[in-house]
């Protein structure tokens, strides 16, 4: 254990005379780059202190010169969104849903703003390109649950189904399993029957016709093509929400679905919803 | 001869007060699991039995029964140096590495292909992520740096490690704490809490363990026989002090009941969000930067067999370290309800910190002065180079993005994931892996290790693997923060955030890829160092400078 300082001949430097397990330290003075690239950042912080909110005090913080305010800041970009918007966005209030689609500035700017609006409230469901998944509706095609003119489909984003608005959508089909409306047996019949109705290949069992007509056909109609007043879904198409293999029917008709979409009201602002309305129209399937 | 040292002995009143302590353990999870509603905390409970009455067990096995003499070789320098523990924590690092590596791999996959969580609770990311946190920071990591400081605070003092019973259980707890935090975990217990998931009764805990680590090496550094504290000692004490300081402030909650899972914070809102930057910061700062500095300091002089640079440089980078750390928490909540002065501090003391923390950087490359030719030769030495020019990058990269209107870009993008682990896989990392690839052969008294070549491979394959990762992670994050704040003519926004999610889906294989190659080089150290224990390959048995071992050498034993 040396205390001398001794001579390092590769780095021309003394050491400081300390060893620790055969290490030993040079007593080389800190990097002039270093020690002014330090002093820099602290003389830039002290500046920035000076001209920002830096120090808290006992019921308040220092404000800095230049004033600035985070909160101040957002609110008038916020306002200044709004504002540039205004034009159209009241244009869009006063407006109906059918001049807004004819008219060619007013349906620009609400399918700009549907675009922004679905991929970030709708798309989660019902897809970016809202083709929908399984227990999600395709909207792009023309087959409605609740009906495709602008004024449904405005009313459905605002209710939204089975959602917490006081006048939301709501259609409750009986899960005739566990209602014990049918037994197994009268379950696959007619589950057999609905696919024999698009399905021009499959011979519907006998007495499905019966089992379909005394419990389906009040809300899904004697010739199946569905009811938009009850959001009950076409059966004779070839378009299906959950699917159209026999195990998936007869779990539909089992244990029914109750698919859940939100209300959007209260969480859009009318003038969004409107916009959002004429999107949807557009996308393909509007009537 | 000097006396540095007597011959270790275990005295049988500390081992039967420790019994007794690991027996009311025993009591405490015997309630737990009489009394609580949770399956995961009754599963906890069976668990922290079996740990403790193995410790008993251990305890009441500890020593010679005669005369409580504890087998030890004498080093050259004259002092029984405690290297079992150290064996322990080196063999555990490797352990918990290879795994942290590959759930991180895992769960990177996941985001590119999430179908690969099987659609089962126990899988998916959610629980995953803080595994594959918690399994490379504090189960790899923290055992590196328990071994790495155990070594380093005895040969740098000339100190046998302070207490017999104290470090094997600061290690077998620490252990324990891993065990309990990653089951917890996988079975669903969380506080919530970035990087302190573990809920209250595993923090209790880690607690006890922590202030047997902080006693041991304190006590280990008072008795040195040396007349300073080597500069890596500062590094690894800021780094027990002051996570034990996190820990606690953090984790301050209040249980629903004493044998639930399950506590709520102190701080709420604002305040918890604060306290948990405050934490999340210094995690990386004492954690990930002090202690593992504290390794630099010691491992990077000894492989180049150079004096370190500068000791000045060593004084005012560590104060200045220290001090400007525990500062810049805010940098991690620019643009929230978080009040402007204190974004503001964050932000500042962030730039103030670059030189400070570039400081080590400087001490250790300038170090290499004069031995830079063994970068030729010595793979294990590049490896530490290298990871000095990851923490160099990285430090520049953090301060950079602390700057608001960058900050603004780079928030909550792969781009923060990628700066994450340019440090953590370039730096913490690699500098453990050079200091791993040092002890084994120092501590299992190997001539070298099996081979040199294998540590080029693994070198060369985890430094793609790093850049890929990077890189993938740069690309994507710019890209996602760029299409996050892109609107178009009429104000509105450009993309939906689902389409900036599948803009990732190619970054996000090349950063799995790259981790997998970081997987496989991990795998390729672990076989490395099994055969340089078996002494195999190069890895040839020192010869036995007929050590004194203190069982059979009673003479040596000072009259007290």
């Amino acid at each position: 254990m040396s205390n001398e300082p001794e001579y390092d001949e590769i780095t021309d430097t003394y050491t400081t005379g300390h060893e620790w397990d055969g290490v030993k330290e040079l007593d080389t003075p800190m990097p002039r780059w270093w020690l002014w690239t330090l002093y820099a950042t602290i003389i830039w912080a002290v500046g920035y202190w000076i001209a920002m909110p830096t120090w808290p005090l006992i019921s308040d913080y220092s404000k800095g010169v230049l004033g600035y305010s985070q909160r101040d800041v957002v609110a008038a970009q916020l306002n200044e969104a709004k504002e540039a918007r205004k034009v159209y966005s009241e244009k869009l209030l006063s407006a109906d849903l059918a001049t807004i689609e004819n008219s060619q500035d007013l349906l620009e700017f609400s399918m700009a703003s549907g675009k922004a609006v679905f991929g970030d409230n709708c798309a989660g469901c019902h897809g970016s390109g809202a083709s929908g998944a399984k227990g999600y509706p395709n909207l792009n095609d023309d087959d409605w649950l609740w009906g495709g003119s602008l004024d449904e489909i405005h009313e459905t984003i605002t209710v939204g189904i089975r959602g917490v608005h006081e006048d939301t959508r709501l259609s409750d089909m009986p899960a005739f399993l566990t209602d014990e409306f049918l037994d197994e047996g009268q379950i696959k019949d007619v589950a057999a029957y609905v696919i024999a109705l698009s399905d021009k290949s499959v011979t519907p069992p006998a007495g499905s016709s019966e089992i379909y007509q005394e419990n389906c056909a009040a809300c899904h109609g004697e010739d199946a093509t569905g009811n938009k007043d009850f959001g009950a879904p076409n059966l004779a198409d070839s378009i299906w929400l959950f699917g159209a293999d026999q195990q998936t029917l007869i779990s539909t008709i089992s244990y029914s679905r109750k698919g859940v979409m939100p209300s959007w009201a209260g969480r859009l602002d009318p003038a969004t919803i409107k916009a959002l309305a004429v999107y949807v129209h557009t996308l393909g399937g509007g009537e | 001869m000097t006396n540095l040292s007597p011959p270790p002995t275990v005295n049988s009143l500390a081992k039967g007060l420790t019994s007794l302590s690991l027996g009311i353990g025993v009591l405490m999870a015997l309630f737990i699991i009489a009394k609580t509603s949770s399956a995961p905390m009754a599963f906890h409970g069976y668990i922290m039995i079996l740990a403790f009455a193995l410790g008993i067990f251990a305890v009441i096995k500890f020593g010679n029964p005669d005369n409580g003499r504890i087998a030890a070789e004498k080093s050259p320098a004259g002092v029984f140096y405690n290297d079992g523990v150290i064996k322990a924590g080196a063999i555990a690092a490797v352990f918990w590495g290879v795994i942290g590596f590959l759930v991180g791999d895992i769960i990177a996959w996941q985001l590119a292909f999430p179908a690969l969580n099987f659609d089962l609770e126990w899988t998916n990311f959610g629980r995953l992520r803080p595994l594959h946190t918690s399994a490379v920071v504090f189960a790899f990591g923290g055992n590196v740096l328990i071994a790495t400081s155990f070594y380093v605070v005895q040969r740098t003092s000339k100190a046998r490690l302070a207490g017999e019973i104290a470090p094997w259980f600061v290690f077998w707890g620490y252990q324990l704490f891993i065990v309990l935090a990653a089951t917890g975990y996988v079975l669903g217990i969380t506080q919530g809490k970035e990087y302190a998931e573990p809920e209250w009764y595993v923090d209790i805990w880690l607690t006890i363990v922590w202030v047997a680590y902080l006693l041991v090496f304190l006590i280990t550094l008072r008795r040195r026989q040396e007349p300073h504290i080597f500069v890596a000692n500062w590094f690894y004490l800021a780094f027990i002090a002051t996570v034990a300081v996190l820990h606690l402030v953090n984790n301050m909650s209040i249980p629903i009941s004493f044998v639930e899972p399950k506590s709520y914070s102190l701080f709420a809102g604002v305040q918890g969000a604060l306290t948990q930057w405050w934490y999340g910061h210094n995690a990386v700062g004492f954690f990930l930067t002090a202690g593992f500095l504290g390794i630099m300091y010691y491992f990077v002089p000894k492989r180049a067999e150079r004096p370190i640079y500068s000791y000045r440089l060593s004084i005012i980078h560590f104060w200045s370290l220290i001090f400007l750390y525990i500062w810049a928490g805010p940098h991690h909540l620019h643009y929230t309800a978080l009040p402007d002065w204190a974004q503001t501090l964050g932000m500042t003391f962030s730039i103030i910190l670059w030189m400070p923390s570039w400081g080590g950087m400087i001490n250790g490359l300038m170090t290499l002065s004069g031995a830079w030719d063994k970068l030729r030769t010595d793979p294990v030495l590049k490896m530490m180079v290298v990871s000095l020019a990851f923490y160099g990058m990285s430090t520049f990269e953090g301060p950079l993005m602390s700057i608001k209107a960058v900050n603004g870009l780079s928030h909550y993008t792969d781009w923060t994931v990628g700066h994450v682990h340019s440090g953590a896989l370039g730096w913490v990392a690699y500098i453990s892996f050079g200091a791993l690839y040092c002890l084994f052969p120092w501590l299992w008294k190997r001539k070298g290790l099996y081979s040199l070549k294998l540590v080029n491979m693994h070198f060369w394959i985890s430094t793609i693997g790093i850049v890929l990762y990077i890189c993938s992670m740069w690309v994507s994050g710019i890209m996602e923060g760029l299409m996050w704040r892109s609107y178009d003519a009429l104000g509105f926004l450009e993309y939906s955030f689902v389409e900036t999610v599948a803009a990732k889906f190619i970054p996000n294989i090349i950063r799995a890829v790259g981790g997998l190659m970081f997987v496989i080089g991990s795998l390729i150290m672990a076989y490395n160092l099994w055969r340089t224990v078996r002494g195999e390959g190069d890895a040839v048995p020192e010869t036995s400078e007929t050590p004194e071992i203190s069982e059979t050498a009673p003479k040596t034993v000072p009259a007290e």
